[in-house]
């Protein structure tokens, strides 16, 4: 059986910051990914992130994941790509499999799982048929792999990743046709609606996907107003001619592995739903398991990265690694940071969220 | 919905701020018609957690204050038109404008992040924040500098009587 002081598992934003404060603490640290790169998100956020300063804002999120990875470099941290965590038992044992054929068991003092969300869908009739794909699926096409799904794109869902990913989808060359969002107001950040709208792109509020149709994948597309109870009204379908339909529908938190461990649920409507209940420490109802990002409840990049660093220094500290002193100065320097990305109109509500989170008097 | 309309519809419906937003919030500040110099105008009326802008300004020009919620003000006295702010902001919702740069010819620098590129001299397409067409413009100068960071600021020329309406640019096509 493999050994650890702290698995780190799922080596996006949350997990790489979450592993690196670990390491800096002096806590034996390993990291696994069941991808073959590092990273998760930030290598396709090519635009400028917002923030101050101290969150690296106006930073690309890719460059930001490449200098998460140098400082995990510096600090020798293991790495394992390709490993998909698969199970956890008695608390502390993690089973691991490695390139997709051999069964690794990992011991570990304390386990922190930042597992991500996964894209919701939207069901219609044509929902099926190839060209039909998340909005997060496209993003990763065009900026990972530098393959273009379709050079005709429609949009479901107006919130910040709908936005940017159709400005991305322009950068890369396509044509967005439109944007439908079923609600009576778009969601996403004004200046991300903006800059895609002086691209010529329409919005649609109050509209929704009919049905698509196409013989191989997607010809078209028929949008259709609903009325104020979101009821599609009759006659006011249209159709548009798109080859590609994306679907920017919220995520939801990736919780299997924290709830087959035995990890609490609590429901949390606004941060995607069924989430692990944890404490401020980032700590869940089983004292050896942590958590880090969207399986917290769905954020953002820069959030994720302030959790996990409180998730890392708090299971270092656990361990008796970070002197007390310490531990509360940066502790309360993250959580500091954090409370002013939850700030605002559209960051107010996350953290009263997350405060019924933590507030939240277990049975 | 109509043209004609759609212009007085607000944000959260078009994805474009409306004038009457616009002139609502204490971001706008476009220069008069009778100052001489370029100066950074911001198009960001909503309260997110962000202040590169602030950061990016050398003088001191643009305000946000400790809580970065707070919707920039830019200080059109210290503003020297540097144009750092126009590439530092992640919402690229900065560009720098004057009304008379020649007789009768307003200024735009704008942040673009469209290939490809225009050359200097160019006549482009310029649009409205509802990206539809206004004018034809004349590139000025393509920076692509390396503290920008991969954004482009393209400076243009356009005709002034268009002064408010021009935010940007047609994207050019690859052919």
């Amino acid at each position: 059986m493999h050994k650890c002081e702290v698995l780190v598992i799922g080596a996006g934003p949350a997990g790489l910051s979450a592993a690196l404060e670990a390491a800096r603490g002096g806590a034996k640290v390993l990291l696994v990914d069941e991808n073959s790169k590092p990273g998760g998100q930030l290598f396709k956020q090519i635009h400028k992130f917002f923030g101050s300063h101290e969150h690296r804002a106006g930073v690309r999120g890719i460059d930001i994941g490449t200098q998460l990875l140098k400082e995990a470099e510096e600090l020798h941290i293991e790495v394992w790509l390709d490993a998909e965590a698969v199970g956890i038992f008695n608390q502390t044992e993690v089973w691991i499999i490695r390139d997709k054929q051999t069964s690794v068991t990992v011991k570990a003092d304390r386990v922190i799982i930042a597992s991500g969300a996964i894209e919701n869908s939207v069901n219609f009739p044509g929902w099926t048929l190839p060209g039909v794909m998340g909005a997060g699926a496209a993003q990763t096409m065009i900026n990972l792999h530098r393959v273009l799904p379709g050079t005709k794109v429609l949009m479901i869902g107006s919130g910040n990743v709908g936005v940017i990913v159709s400005y991305q989808l322009l950068q890369a060359g396509a044509d967005v046709i439109g944007v439908v969002e079923a609600a009576p107001q778009l969601g996403g950040y004004g200046v991300h609606t903006a800059k895609v709208r002086r691209a010529k792109v329409p919005f649609y509020t109050r509209h929704t996907v009919k049905k698509a149709w196409g013989k191989d994948r997607v010809e078209g597309a028929t949008i259709v107003q609903l009325d104020d109870k979101w009821r599609p009204i009759s006659g006011t379908e249209f159709d548009v001619d798109v080859d590609t339909i994306c679907i920017a529908a919220g995520l939801t938190p990736l919780v299997e592995l924290a709830f087959a461990a035995g990890c609490e649920p609590i429901y949390t409507p606004l941060l995607g739903g069924m989430v692990p209940w944890h404490d401020e420490s980032m700590k869940t109802s089983i004292p050896s398991i942590y958590l880090a990002g969207d399986i917290s409840g769905v954020e953002e990049a820069s959030t994720a990265m302030e959790e996990g660093r409180m998730a890392g220094l708090s299971a270092a500290h656990s361990l008796g690694y970070i002197s007390d002193s310490d531990y509360h100065t940066h502790f309360e320097e993250a959580q500091r940071r954090l409370d002013v990305l939850r700030a605002g109109m559209f960051g107010q509500k996350r953290r009263d969220a997350k405060a019924a989170i933590i507030g939240h008097q277990r049975g | 919905m109509k043209d004609v309309d759609i212009y007085d519809q607000p944000l959260k419906v078009t994805g474009a701020v409306s004038m009457v937003e616009l002139h609502n919030s204490p971001c706008y500040t476009l220069p008069p018609t009778d100052r001489r110099a370029l100066a950074a105008v911001i198009e960001c009326v909503e309260e997110i957690p962000c202040n590169p802008c602030e950061t990016a300004c050398p003088t001191g020009a643009i305000t946000i204050g400790k809580d970065i919620t707070t919707i920039p003000v830019v200080d059109l006295a210290k503003c020297t038109g540097c144009s750092l702010c126009v590439a530092a902001c992640p919402g690229m919702a900065i560009y720098l404008k004057k009304y008379e740069f020649v007789e009768n010819e307003a200024y735009i620098a704008f942040p673009f992040e469209y290939l490809p590129l225009p050359k200097d001299g160019d006549t482009v397409r310029l649009v409205d924040r509802l990206g539809n067409y206004v004018c034809d413009g004349t590139v000025l100068r393509v920076v692509q500098a390396k503290r920008n960071d991969r954004t482009t600021v393209m400076h243009v020329s356009y005709p002034n009587e268009y002064y408010e309406r021009v935010v940007s640019m047609e994207r050019l096509s690859k052919a």
